[in-house]
């Protein structure tokens, strides 16, 4: 009897090169993005050994992790970035790359970039030298991060060295309730599973919230797959994804597109497969998440309390929460609402769509941010920031007080002037709240983008059900 | 090309805590620089000095001999987080060669054998009994043998053969992949045309 395969499985195998005697397989790989901070020494490399890009056109570079976000109709002024950007263009037109500028409408985070160009899609292999690339595996995409020197090897050969991951399904079950979204998903997983949880896996997200969930929200699900220790998050494409891919620039059109549509429809699980460990999440026992520590997997619901070291299981883990209470000024035992904030970060390549920006607005709209914070929203691309604007969501924001930028990283990563001081402290809708994360002795509150919008308008941590909205 | 990786004797600093993550070990605001020598300033920076740039004396690698540590004893997930590889560039400039923990973040595992630093992986008691035993001695990671040695203790550990022989050699994965699968990659895309055209477009 033949056993069925996973997606995972299916992707792995229709990528194969060659499988090596030690384990290991040399993997195809379709499509690379390129950011301008990750990839200068493997443009080195590529330079140093007078290497060509083999399929130049599978490539895409884009500027976004140090890029500014106030104004941008002169160069960038700080010199570090300016140079880190130019080399990206530059490196980008001598191996004859895709590349977009930063005064391009398309430019952006790479992980939105990617899927609004149609650059992702179902069925491929994507890299990029950015963890978060996870994210891509919301189209049934095998998509991953990887370093500098992986990208070199890409460029040159099409191909990495890869051992095959594990399999996890992840079954969300039931329907999410009001005010909590895929977020709050993702950090109740993270929460319950750890962040070293699914090393070594390959997760595959199913069931029916997840059947029912927007491109974005799966977006934002798998995006936090790393943040669980799996480089892969995995969602089968349906004709939700297919609707979202079709009509893109990069994506395949008229006839082909139908002929593509017929092959991504062979790319789900079958009912025979086996995952190496399964667990269920209960959609309806899921509120809103917010994170009191220093590592994504501290994180309970709103209406929680910050833990008490003390009761913690082990001495191992009481030295870690004591630590990472410490670190972010809390006390131990006190609930989480009611935490007075100073900063609000709405964007990213997690929370950072158009999606994203609506339920912050719906928050924001007719109330004003509490006079201790301040608060901006980073559209994750400028096409996103057009978009946002062409629905009125800038007003709403700008009325309430909120600043309204350029896209990028910005504060998620702290590489330019968005960043927190030391003892800050921010909500925010990013995906790591490691310390010194969004700035020396900063401290983050991982959130989802009501939650940090309804933040900002109380000052404090707050639930945002409790405003009527 | 990677420094081959032998056989090296040096200082062992224990640093036994959980998911240190690739923010901690290198911080996101000198990923803005571009030179890679010299990138062992900033590793583990908010550890090591405070803002005003002034040394922390009680981190470990600020504190005689961890300060000429050869070799990095770590927790479980070392290495968690962010894919930069200027994390391992970091490590290796600062003069570490080795680091040992019971798992590591699975990117920075990766990267960490294409910049010639090996990751050994060994269970949780075994590096603490590592760190109780390497006081006051010095430690031997020998990559042919696949032992540790300490004294008059000597711990083996695994490795995957793929590995083992870039990082003895010094290898060059694309030098490797081209010369090996140059054939394998064509064929490959011959293929693929077939299946997935709209690739090729």
């Amino acid at each position: 009897m033949s056993m069925g395969r996973t997606l995972y499985q299916k992707l792995w195998d229709s990528h194969v090169v060659s499988e090596q005697s030690d384990g290991s397989t040399i993997l195809y790989v379709d499509r690379h993005i390129l950011q301008e901070v990750s990839t200068h020494q493997s443009f080195e490399m590529m330079r140093a050994a007078n290497r060509k890009a083999r399929r130049p056109g599978t490539n895409l570079a884009v500027p976004d992790h140090g890029v500014p976000t106030d104004d941008r109709s002169g160069p960038i002024r700080d010199p570090l970035a300016a140079a880190q950007v130019a080399r990206l263009a530059e490196n980008a037109s001598h191996f004859g790359l895709p590349y977009i500028d930063l005064k391009d409408e398309r430019q952006g985070i790479v992980h939105v970039v990617g899927p609004e160009q149609g650059f992702t899609i179902p069925g491929i292999t994507l890299v990029c030298g950015d963890s978060h690339t996870s994210t891509h595996g919301a189209f049934g995409a095998l998509a991953f991060g990887i370093g500098a020197s992986e990208c070199a090897t890409v460029l040159a050969t099409q191909c990495l060295v890869q051992h095959r991951a594990r399999t996890m399904e992840v079954r969300v079950e039931g329907v999410l309730r009001d005010g909590v979204c895929a977020k709050d998903v993702a950090l109740a997983l993270i929460s319950r599973i750890g962040i070293g949880g699914a090393v070594g896996y390959a997760i595959e997200y199913r069931g029916r919230v997840i059947e029912e969930m927007s491109m974005a929200a799966r977006m934002t699900l798998c995006n936090m797959s790393i943040e669980a220790g799996a480089r892969v998050g995995l969602i089968a494409p349906d004709e939700t994804t297919f609707a979202y891919v079709r009509g893109r620039p990069y994506a395949p059109s008229g006839a082909t597109f139908d002929r593509a549509v017929g092959y991504w429809k062979t790319l789900s699980t079958d009912p025979d497969a086996a995952f190496d460990k399964s667990l269920t999440i209960d959609a309806s026992e899921i509120a809103p998440y917010v994170t009191w520590g220093t590592s994504p997997q501290d994180a309970c619901p709103i209406g929680g309390r910050i833990p008490d070291p003390g009761a913690a299981p082990d001495a191992e883990t009481g030295a870690r929460w004591k630590r990472a209470i410490d670190y972010m000024g809390l006390m131990p035992g006190a609930p989480l609402e009611g935490v007075a904030i100073d900063r609000v970060f709405i964007g990213s390549c997690t929370n950072g769509r158009i999606e994203d920006l609506r339920s912050a607005a719906r928050v924001a709209a007719g109330r004003k941010v509490a006079d201790t914070v301040r608060a901006m929203v980073v559209p994750g691309s400028t096409l996103v920031k057009k978009q946002a604007e062409a629905e009125g969501l800038d007003r709403i924001f700008l009325n309430a007080g909120f600043e309204w930028r350029e896209s990028g990283c910005s504060m998620c990563v702290a590489m330019n002037a968005d960043r927190l001081a030391p003892g800050e402290r921010c909500a925010s809708t990013s995906n790591r709240n490691f310390e010194g994360r969004q700035g020396r002795g900063g401290r983050t509150h991982l959130m989802s983008p009501a939650m940090a919008a309804a933040a900002a308008i109380a000052g404090h941590l707050v639930d945002v059900r409790k405003l009527e909205i | 090309m990677p420094q081959p990786f032998v056989r090296i004797t040096g200082v062992a600093a224990p640093l036994l805590e959980d998911h240190i993550d690739t923010d901690l070990i290198f911080p996101a605001r000198y990923l803005l620089l571009m030179e890679r020598n010299g990138l062992g300033d900033y590793l583990f920076r908010d550890r090591r000095r405070k803002a005003t740039g002034e040394q922390i004396e009680d981190f470990i690698l600020n504190r005689p001999p961890y300060t000429t540590a050869k070799i990095l004893l770590a927790g479980d997930n070392f290495g968690c987080g962010s894919s930069r590889e200027q994390a391992v560039w970091a490590l290796s400039d600062f003069g570490i060669r080795c680091v040992v923990a019971p798992s590591f973040g699975e990117i920075f595992h990766a990267n960490c054998a294409r910049s010639g630093l090996l990751a050994v992986q060994l269970p949780a008691e075994a590096v603490r009994r590592l760190a109780e035993d390497c006081a006051g001695h010095e430690v031997t990671v020998d990559l042919p043998e696949q032992v540790i040695q300490v004294g008059a203790s000597v711990v083996p550990f695994q490795i995957k053969p793929g590995i083992k022989e870039a990082l003895l050699n010094g290898w060059d994965e694309i030098d490797v992949l081209l010369a090996k699968h140059a054939a394998g990659i064509e064929t490959f895309e011959q293929r693929q045309r077939q299946v997935q055209p709209w690739l090729y477009e």
